[in-house]
């Protein structure tokens, strides 16, 4: 009961959040909401007992990736910071809304009418040990992610370099 | 007592669209980086659910799960350092601006 309770706290938060989020006019508030949402999106990691995730997702995202973007706002758009924001056009937003209801509809129906989920057993809420996933990211055997995981760390470093090099101020000629 | 999967499945498929809606509605760039953050959490959240509800003994969407929050982690950066170069050329952060690669 408790689990439930706290999920459905957690779900009150994440929809609210990131409705408010693509709604707001104002791009602070929507990096603000968007943290709310990633911490949200935490708080479920912890509820499935994935807490090496949740840990991940704070550090990684509500750390890093905010930060990212609460920068950039302030480097590139003073204007929009001081209310001058952007117009929603009307049409646009029917036609968006109605394009999201139909897809939601559809992907709603489609997950709650399949039978996989009658699979799902009721498991002793466990967590996993950090020894398993340690092993498992760094292991080379099956089921075991060293090639995925030295794969990411060479993709983060090009795109630290591409990053640098596509912001870098170009000098005078 | 646990959570029923069908909760996970409508909540992250209501988040996945409200991320949709804010990238066809918005015109800023920066916000539809945020849109397209909402979309990746949702999708994130599906692999995770799937993961503990329906095969408890493995962990393979936990490490997808992981994998992604990378990849977008990185993806967002390259997309900042675009975004600060268009501002540096176009005095603009809205897409109507950058028609050039249109066509």
């Amino acid at each position: 009961m408790a689990n439930m309770i706290m999920f459905c706290i957690l779900a009150v938060v994440i929809l609210g959040s990131a409705v408010m989020c693509v709604t707001t006019t104002r791009i602070m508030r929507a990096a603000t909401f968007m943290l709310f949402v990633l911490f949200g999106v935490a708080g479920l990691y912890f509820l499935l007992d994935y807490t090496y995730l949740g840990a991940a997702q704070i550090s990684v995202y509500a750390g890093g990736v905010t930060m990212i973007y609460v920068f950039a706002i302030q480097l590139v758009s003073k204007r929009t910071l001081q209310g001058l924001t952007e117009r929603m056009k009307g049409s646009r937003v029917l036609w968006g809304g109605l394009l999201c209801l139909i897809g939601c509809a559809t992907v709603i129906l489609v997950l709650l009418k399949n039978k996989f989920i009658y699979t799902a057993d009721a498991v002793a809420d466990v967590e996993v040990p950090m020894k398993n996933i340690g092993q498992a990211l760094v292991g080379a055997g099956r089921y075991e992610y060293v090639l995925a995981f030295e794969f990411i760390s060479l993709f983060l470093l090009a795109c630290i370099i591409g990053g640098l090099v596509v912001s870098r101020k170009e000098e005078e000629k | 007592m646990t959570i029923p999967v069908e909760c996970y499945f409508v909540l992250s498929a209501l988040l996945f669209f409200i991320g949709v809606f804010g990238f066809v509605t918005r015109r800023n760039l920066i916000a539809m980086l945020i849109s397209i953050e909402l979309v990746l959490n949702a999708v994130d959240i599906n692999f995770a659910a799937f993961n503990r509800l329906l095969y408890p003994g493995s962990m393979e969407g936990m490490f997808m799960t992981l994998f992604s929050i990378g990849v977008s982690a990185a993806e967002s950066a390259v997309a900042i350092a675009i975004i600060i170069n268009v501002y540096r050329n176009f005095r603009s952060d809205s897409v109507d601006s950058i028609k050039n690669m249109k066509w």
